[in-house]
């Protein structure tokens, strides 16, 4: 069973140091963004009024969390009435319990999971190991990841870093420890692979009596939840079982029915690229005769609310995991999903996770500088998070320092470590840059010794110098060439 | 019309010859710019590694440097998008964190003035033949900020294809990050380098002997990257290209 | 206090910047995208559904009311299907053409996953379907059962009566259903990307997907 977490690993520059060299993670990844992209633009250019759903999948989000206790009562009130029993989660911690003491006191020691981003941020399926309880992923990709002892990197496909041939070797050595073995001689087909998983999986569909789910959706007027799904694994795991867990964070709400119709086109178009997925559930509370008996849902905090408290980062909590940003990310596609350090990878989670968990570790201080700032995330995103102007109030945050809510309180965070000398020397900068006439003796000095500077830098100028040549000096700047061809004009001020 | 020329300070102090280009091209254009020597930077690097507040006395010295100017002029796509897009940012936090509102008003009085040099090309003076001569195959890089801040679209290449002799070579993954990113090129170096390796990858397959952009900083990267790889490309700005004629044709960096 | 108090109160003091006395309804939401994508006869709509669901690989039967027994029992004559699950409410002629070799399994509470897993096909009609998406939606009612029964077997075949049940929009098919119902949307077969982002037909829900789309006019 998977045991491995994002818990102490190294910031994005370092780990991507390492995952940019693989050359197999590279053509895997290169391969997939690729094809993903091609399709999402077509799937997208189909609607000529894309940009207005955008805005409007924006627009209702932004009322949802202007206005989010009043809609998560709203939402409470009528899951209740349905049937159901909500459970509320401040941390990852209360969650994990919650979902283990539910689990428990339905007699079961093994439950099946739809893919969830949500259960994945809290580590749940440690916690259930460490309660006696076995978690089994269904999703084709979280199955690859589990079987593999792996971890996720990608929102969408999570394991979108191995190609057919690793999958092949994962089932064929993997799968008979946890059930079904793969067949003899499987080939790396991807239609055999999945197969195998179909019939890996089918006993533990058949037999399961407990599930837990994450949502695509809440509907607060009618208490409706919605799973966007593919396989029909989550059709599985919310039809048969007896008791149904599903865990959403509390960002999840739109407010009403109609609003559907906005995100159910938004979503499939611009995650898997298909005009609509395969399989969306959608269920009010229980039914009788038609599903689980029992239906509990637990609404997870775990650093929305400090995320919501924050005016510019507010906008983060819009997003509905489509996983666009990632396929259009050079950053992403080079880097690989590891190298963010947790569940959420690429552009989003490069200022969802500084977010959630904040800006302590040197990790999670190093993830709002894990772009180019180029803005095709921006260009993509369904529901119009300006990824850029988020990452950039981050750097801020960590250069900085400044208010902040860390678990609900209203605080004056210090500067991350390590930022001193460029703090310093950004202050110069701005000093020199502040006084032409400093500036200008610099640029001469500059000239003057031109022909001593070396081709490769000490220090950390040698991040520039190690792949790439430097500009030559010129020999007069821009600004003594004016001066001397119109010494009439122009006086520093 | 009174027209100022933004040089920006990496252009200044690195690639003079953009600037010249700039007056030589826009003087052709019957277009007087002056340069008021009080400007030096916009706060770009400042602002897009979190330190905002030290772009603060860049942004009111833009402001002061260029007041009473028609229009502000730069040949440098991110530097006009930091003052359209981030001018009115750092004016509505400043107002937010109680500092009243000055900084939002010299946000609203400079923003309409300032122009990319392509825009005021095409969309200020009206042309796309500026009566350019470069006998070269080129290949353009639209740079990120050109490409998804300012939507350039394709004033520049409309302005390329006007140029005699100039034979324009399309290049593949165009509009994907080279990976220079300011400060992302020394603190991401791996990243960057392996995006700038693709971008200079795709370039000289292209055959072309040059690369040109709107933003002498991405081409300082490509170019660098291109250097180190020993390939014969050459990275040109825009305006240098827009600059040259029969009569003065390219003379290369001096 | 508990946890539900402790994230309300986190929720209230984290949006200290929003007026007191603003309601929800004032943060304004525009609504004008389109209603539908193109304004379709009910003859182009239910050419359009066709389309789209053979797209994603579904097998898509034309043919009018009359039609739906001789269309059913063929396709449970191809499939060699001997034992068809039957929800409650679905007309009774749609499966008097089959043979009586075809045993009908009625659906029932005590109709669990293993027995359906030992049905060959399951025969149901729809709530609404979606012409600009492929898309069927099931919403538990009369003739489509519970959930569970288009999921285990293998194989469904789903009647689509045109033009009643068929709308353009995403939109128009949410008009119509009632979200206090269990709701299932089809659009194909069920499918993966997980492998090289090469899309696959069939892996957990049924596998082969036959719509019958009876148009009357």
């Amino acid at each position: 069973m998977s045991g491995r977490t994002h818990l102490g690993m190294p910031s994005f520059p370092d780990a991507s140091r390492t995952s940019t060299r693989n050359t197999t993670l590279r053509a895997n990844l290169g391969h997939a963004t690729r094809t993903i992209r091609g399709k999402r633009d077509r799937a997208v250019a189909e609607l000529a009024d894309w940009d207005r759903l955008r805005a409007a999948g924006a627009a209702v989000k932004d009322r949802t969390l202007r206005h989010l206790d009043h809609y998560l009562e709203q939402l409470e009130e009528r899951v209740t009435a349905a049937g159901g029993r909500v459970h509320w989660a401040p941390d990852a911690a209360a969650a994990r319990r919650i979902v283990t003491d539910l689990v428990r006191a339905t007699g079961e020691r093994e439950v099946l999971k739809v893919k969830s981003m949500a259960t994945q941020e809290i580590g749940l399926n440690t916690a259930l190991r460490q309660a006696g309880i076995a978690a089994y992923e269904t999703d084709l990709a979280e199955l690859i990841v589990q079987l593999g002892d792996d971890l996720p990197s990608h929102i969408l496909v999570p394991a979108i870093h191995r190609n057919r041939a690793e999958i092949r070797e994962i089932f064929t050595t993997r799968m008979g420890d946890w059930g079904r073995p793969a067949p003899e001689g499987l080939g790396d087909d991807p239609a055999e692979l999945a197969e195998a998983a179909r019939r890996h999986l089918r006993e533990k569909f058949l037999r399961a009596r407990v599930a837990v789910s994450g949502a695509n959706f809440m509907v607060a007027e009618t208490g409706t939840l919605v799973v966007v799904e593919s396989e029909g694994n989550g059709r599985m795991c919310l039809t048969l079982p007896e008791t149904l867990i599903s865990v959403v964070g509390i960002e999840k709400v739109v407010p009403t029915w109609q609003d559907l119709e906005i995100y159910l086109q938004l979503l499939p178009r611009s995650s898997t690229a298909e005009r609509m997925n395969p399989y969306t559930s959608t269920w009010t509370g229980t039914t009788d005769g038609d599903g689980p008996r029992e239906f509990h849902l637990v609404l997870l905090d775990n650093g929305r609310t400090d995320t919501l408290a924050d005016t510019v980062g507010r906008q983060v909590l819009r997003c509905i995991r489509c996983s666009a940003c990632l396929n259009v990310c050079p950053v992403y596609e080079r880097a690989g999903g590891h190298a963010y350090g947790s569940p959420y990878p690429g552009p989003i989670g490069a200022v969802l996770t500084p977010q959630l968990r904040g800006t302590g570790t040197a990790l999670d201080a190093s993830l709002p500088f894990a772009s180019s700032l180029c803005g095709a995330c921006y260009d993509v995103c369904p529901v119009a998070i300006d990824i850029p102007e988020v990452l950039v109030h981050l750097r801020e945050r960590v250069v900085e320092g400044g208010p902040a809510t860390v678990r609900g309180t209203r605080t004056t965070i210090r500067p991350a470590a390590g930022h001193a000398a460029e703090r310093a020397a950004m202050r110069a900068a701005t000093w020199l840059l502040d006084h032409p006439g400093a500036l200008r003796s610099g640029q001469r000095l500059a000239a003057r010794t031109r022909r001593l500077h070396p081709r490769r830098l000490p220090g950390p100028g040698a991040a520039w110098t190690a792949t790439r040549d430097l500009p030559r000096v010129p020999a007069e700047s821009f600004r003594d060439w004016w001066r001397r061809n119109r010494p009439e004009e122009g006086t520093d001020r | 019309m009174r027209v100022a020329l933004f040089v920006t300070c990496v252009n200044d102090t690195l690639y003079p010859d953009t600037g010249r280009a700039v007056v030589t091209l826009l003087r052709r254009l019957g277009v007087e710019v002056d340069f008021p020597a009080a400007q030096t930077c916009c706060g770009q690097p400042q602002f897009n590694t979190g330190y905002r507040r030290q772009a603060e006395p860049l942004m009111r010295r833009y402001a002061r440097a260029f007041a009473g100017y028609d229009h502000i002029v730069t040949p440098s796509g991110s530097c006009a998008a930091m003052v359209r897009d981030n001018y009115p940012r750092m004016g509505r936090r400043a107002r937010a964190e109680g500092r009243g509102g000055h900084l939002a008003e010299l946000a609203e009085e400079v923003v309409p003035r300032t122009w990319e040099l392509t825009e005021f090309l095409v969309d200020v003076l009206g042309v796309t033949d500026v009566g350019a001569y470069f006998p070269y195959p080129v290949t353009y890089h639209p740079t990120c900020h050109g490409l998804r801040l300012l939507r350039l679209g394709d004033r520049p290449q409309r302005l390329l294809s006007q140029v005699r002799g100039l034979e324009l070579v399309p290049l593949t993954g165009a509009e994907e990050c080279c990976g220079f990113g300011g400060t992302f090129a020394v603190k991401n170096p791996a990243v960057s380098s392996a995006m700038g390796d693709d971008k200079a990858g795709h370039i000289r397959r292209t055959g072309a002997p040059v690369v040109c952009a709107v933003d002498n900083s991405c081409l300082m990267h490509i170019g660098g990257i291109l250097g180190r790889q020993g390939a014969g490309t050459r990275p040109v700005h825009l305006a240098e290209i827009l600059a040259a004629t029969e009569e003065q044709p390219y003379g290369g960096p001096r | 206090m508990s946890a539900r108090e402790e994230i309300l109160g986190r929720v209230r003091r984290a949006l200290a910047d929003v007026p007191a006395a603003e309601k929800p309804g004032d943060v304004p939401v525009v609504r004008d995208y389109l209603r539908v994508h193109d304004e379709l006869t009910p003859g182009q709509a239910a050419r359009l559904l066709a389309e789209n669901l053979a797209e994603y690989r579904a097998v898509v039967h034309r043919t009018d009311t009359a039609g739906i027994p001789g269309r059913v029992a063929a396709s449970l004559a191809a499939r060699g299907s001997r034992r068809v699950v039957v929800p409650a409410g679905l007309p009774e002629e749609w499966l008097s053409a089959a043979g009586p070799e075809v045993e009908r399994v009625p659906d029932a509470p005590d109709l669990g996953p293993r027995e359906l897993d030992a049905v060959d096909t399951v025969v149901t009609g729809c709530a609404v379907a979606v012409a600009e998406t492929g898309t069927l939606v099931l919403d538990a009612g009369p003739a489509q059962g519970s959930r569970r029964i288009t999921l285990v077997p293998d194989h469904h075949i789903c009647v689509v009566r045109a033009p009643d049940q068929v709308v353009c929009s995403v939109g128009q098919a949410l008009e119509r259903l009632d979200p206090a119902r269990p709701l299932t949307w089809i659009s194909g077969p069920s499918a993966t990307s997980d492998i090289e982002l090469s899309r696959v037909e069939g892996v957990h829900g049924p596998r082969l997907l036959e719509v019958v789309l009876a148009t009357d006019r």
